[in-house]
């Protein structure tokens, strides 16, 4: 990892050996080290139960990690800190809006509580709900809202107090799909027009994708690969990785090179003349997508083979195909592990 | 980052709150089983005043338990199915009609024994009979059958269950006992412990109902409160509690199953 | 399913109804038309202003039920939240012990505070060590308190804890993200959140209180609650019109009360002491 400058005002997040255990001996953490530059985003992606959640805790002094453990804003070890004194601005899968204010209030909150003077906090909050296009429902009650309504009260709220750092804890998984999307490329756009250091905490990884600067995948406690989005796609450094971002299909194949078997994308392989081919298989499904035909096929291993063409021509049950993986983008997961771009 | 002097503090007050609702219990057990409660624990433990409740009040005992126990009966016979029918139903018409079941919990005891004895009170077999006080208890505890039945029923989506059954074939009385009595039986349940334990230790109504010939045991109690030596009253009242704890016991196991169940259903988030 | 399903259901229904009816709403009807036939017809529904005894039994009444509530809504917060927000060995023992005397009829309660304060009771025993005086409080509208308190304080306390374990813990570490120091998340998130908790269980707590019978009648007191006042005409005087409509009037008090309390939150707690 190439260190890279923090930009003034910003604040750079360090994590130095940071494990978690809880008091009921349960292991969330095993001890983790990060660096995230100032007015970076960064994705912490994975399953439920890899830890992501819990180090986005510490990050916000929600928790402690285990003795050891450090965290540093721009340098400054913040780790014996609470949340309140941190200076970080949250925003909770549950929204977590106070049900007893208003929308004016509960964005106002922050800075009531930090005691900046009454014209201020109106002109903030006044600021803020036009950034997020909320300024009419200032006068509504938490529970009048929609859940996009909701999700942009809640980060309006979090950015109101200028925080150093922003974090985001699954903020769109209580959205539909159409919704998610939009808020998504809002939520983006945001980021980079505040440039402020954000982290964000996904299960999703067109979320992840769409957001990070740089992506941080978990696993078991553990970072199992960190990189920009496209690295992370295109050289996972282990079957995990590979499969959770996107779909990968492996087949025992005795390749030109000698390799035991072919890794590749779905998008990655073509329909070829029989003689060209490195497989070939059975079609037993075919799902046409629109832009494209997406074949299940019976392929010589044992997992079946899913392959994304776009062809025009329709395809049959228990039709042949013939395919051959494009070389310059075949998958050698032992290669990428060797290379060292796993932590 | 818990600040460990509230903390105490905290624990502290809590730990008195307890011991003034522990405290008196404690005091009675002991009482009931010391020989004289006026010179202290030093004057010896004995039964003989256990004995003499078992003497003097054995009776109040076994009506308490036979009412209880038609009370339970009878809720259970038309207490469920009416839950049934109100968590069909729904909408308005079966919001008043449970508003109405409900009323007994909220007009006080003496006010219903009023009633029953201004309308009833004439017919003297039924007045000087134990039914008399039955017809009390049905109406007090009917309401938390009902409540309890209705309660697990609108947690369950048991329409859908039965329109399941129904699509294979199962008649209106075999969705009812195969399908919907069965999914209900926490709510029963629960509905039974509070019927029988409400019905063991009622008093406000009992007390203007019963009988010389009909004592229940909160009667007899209050009778021995009034005209007995101290002992012989929380030797009682020791019975009493003996009687009634399984009950609370069973309940409190009860409700923390259902708070433990409860986040496996609803919590599918990473 | 539907239409063909009515006349089933109405026969199950019908038990019910039958039973509610003959020996609810008729008694009922018929004691409300009791108060009305004696000597003072209908007024006979507002003896309770304008016949002293019954207004000073009202008010007294109404006194210690609100001065009750308010003491066990306050302790009961303390020890509620303290219990919902805390692990540690020996928690849910405490729970137990602080929610098991739900279920104790108002008689026994009576009789608890007898050996608490009475003659012969401990802190009598205890003050008379002490300062050789025995303190004795059983029998006044102090022991009332004490025991009106014992039963109300499980009840508050289940539906406290009922509250607190249904907010959403991501608000208040919302707060703090904001800022905000411990008292202020007490003060703008928690109390408010548990504001419907309050209501239905100082109703609960309220009506529960005003319609005691149980522990007045141990306690024989020499101050007159409603219910002891309902008895006191039924038996001794053989008022029954004015038993009747002293009844019916303590009834709807009651049951406003517990009607206020159910429509905001929906919580069934036995009503019995």
């Amino acid at each position: 990892m190439t260190p890279r400058e923090t930009p003034p005002e910003t604040t750079a997040v360090t994590l130095r050996a940071c494990a978690k255990t809880f008091p009921d001996g349960t292991r969330a953490l095993r001890p983790i080290d990060l660096e995230v530059t100032g007015g970076e985003t960064v994705v912490f992606l994975g399953p439920s139960g890899c830890g992501k959640t819990t180090l986005l805790r510490l990050i916000a002094g929600l928790e402690r990690p285990d003795p050891g453990g450090r965290v540093l804003f721009n340098g400054e070890d913040v780790t014996a800190r609470p949340i309140e004194k941190r200076n970080v601005g949250m925003v909770f899968q549950s929204y977590a809006l106070f049900p007893n204010m208003t929308v004016r209030d509960n964005i106002a909150y922050g800075l009531k509580v930090r005691r900046v003077a009454r014209a201020e906090i109106d002109a903030r909050v006044t600021e803020m709900m036009d950034m997020m296009h909320i300024g009419d429902l200032a006068a509504r009650r938490v529970d009048q809202l929609s859940g996009g309504q909701r999700q942009r009260v809640a980060l309006a709220r979090a950015i109101a107090v200028r925080p150093r750092v922003l974090l985001l804890d699954e903020p769109l998984t209580a959205l539909d799909a159409l919704l998610r999307e939009r808020l998504r490329v809002e939520i983006d756009g945001l980021l980079r027009r505040l440039g402020i250091t954000a982290i964000y905490v996904t299960h999703d990884q067109a979320e992840a994708m769409a957001l990070g600067d740089r992506i941080v995948v978990m696993s078991h406690g553990a970072i199992a690969q960190i990189g920009p989005p496209r690295e992370i796609y295109h050289r996972p450094v282990n079957a995990f990785v590979a499969d959770f971002i996107g779909t990968i299909n492996r087949v025992p194949c005795a390749g030109s090179d000698g390799d035991p078997e072919l890794v590749f994308r779905p998008e990655d392989a073509d329909i070829v003349a029989p003689h060209e081919a490195d497989f070939s298989g059975t079609v037993t499904a075919a799902f046409f997508l629109g832009d494209r035909t997406r074949l299940i096929l019976a392929g010589p291993g044992e997992t079946p083979v899913v392959l994304d063409t776009r062809e025009r021509t329709a395809f049959d049950h228990g039709q042949s195909v013939a395919v051959r993986v494009r070389p310059d983008v075949r998958m050698d997961l032992a290669a990428m592990a060797e290379a060292g771009t796993a932590p | 980052m818990r600040k460990p002097v509230t903390f105490t503090l905290q624990l502290a007050f809590t730990l008195l709150v307890c011991a003034f609702l522990l405290v008196p219990v404690i005091l009675s057990m002991l009482a009931g089983v010391t020989a004289n409660f006026f010179q202290g624990l030093g004057s010896g433990l004995t039964l003989r005043w256990i004995g003499e409740v078992w003497g003097l009040y054995a009776d109040t005992i076994f009506l308490s338990l036979l009412i209880a126990g038609s009370c339970l009966i009878v809720t259970l016979v038309i207490g469920v199915p009416a839950a049934y029918v109100l968590a069909r139903q729904g909408g308005r018409l079966a919001r008043i009609i449970e508003e109405t079941i409900v009323l007994p919990i909220a007009v006080p005891g003496l006010a219903i024994a009023l009633a029953l004895i201004v309308t009833y009170g004439g017919i003297r077999e039924f007045r000087i009979s134990w039914a008399f006080i039955l017809v009390g208890h049905v109406l007090y505890t009917l309401p938390f059958m009902v409540r309890s039945v209705l309660a697990v029923l609108s947690s369950i989506r048991f329409r859908e269950l039965e329109e399941g059954a129904a699509s294979l074939g199962a008649s209106f009385w075999q969705r009812l006992w195969t399908v919907v009595l069965p999914n209900a039986r926490p709510g029963i349940l629960a509905g039974s412990l509070m019927v029988v334990t409400l019905s063991v230790g009622e008093f406000n109504l009992t007390w203007m109902l019963h009988t010389p010939m009909t004592k229940t045991l909160p009667v007899g109690l209050a009778d021995s409160y009034a005209s007995m030596r101290l002992e012989v009253a929380s030797a009682y009242t020791l019975v009493f509690f003996i009687m009634i704890m399984p009950l609370l016991a069973a309940m409190q196991m009860l409700g923390r199953e259902r708070r433990v169940r409860q986040p496996q259903n609803t919590s599918t988030r990473p | 399913m539907h239409g063909r399903d009515y006349p089933r259901l109405f026969v199950l229904f019908l038990p019910l109804a039958l039973v509610f009816t003959a020996f609810f709403l008729v008694p009922m009807a018929r004691v409300a038309v009791v108060g009305a036939t004696g000597e003072d017809g209908l007024a006979a529904y507002l003896s309770i202003l304008t016949t002293p005894r019954h207004f000073e039994s009202m008010v007294a009444t109404v006194v210690l039920s609100v001065g009750v509530t308010a003491t066990a809504l306050a302790v009961s917060t303390v020890a509620g939240l303290f219990l919902v927000r805390n692990r540690f060995p020996g928690r849910s023992l405490l729970v137990s012990l602080l929610t098991f005397p739900l279920a104790f009829p108002g008689v026994v309660i009576g009789f608890l505070v007898i050996l608490l304060a009475g003659r012969q009771g401990l802190i009598g025993s205890v003050s008379d060590l002490l300062i050789g005086d025995r303190i004795v409080f059983a029998y006044s509208m102090a022991g009332l308190f004490v025991g009106y308190l014992y039963f109300s304080i499980p009840r508050v306390i289940l539906t406290v804890m009922a509250t607190a374990e249904k907010i959403d813990p991501a608000l208040e570490e919302a707060a703090r993200s904001l800022g905000a120091p411990g008292w202020r998340v007490v003060k703008d998130v928690l109390l408010p959140a548990l504001k419907p908790g309050f209501v239905a269980s100082g109703a609960i707590c309220f009506a529960t209180a005003m319609g005691a019978f149980g522990t007045a009648f141990t306690l024989a007191t020499n101050i007159d609650v409603l219910p002891m006042t309902i008895y006191t005409e039924f038996t001794l005087n053989a008022n029954i019109a004015g038993a009747a409509s002293l009844s019916i009037v303590l009834g709807l008090i009651t049951w406003a009360a517990l009607f206020v309390a159910r429509s905001l939150s929906g919580t069934t707690v036995a009503v019995s002491g």
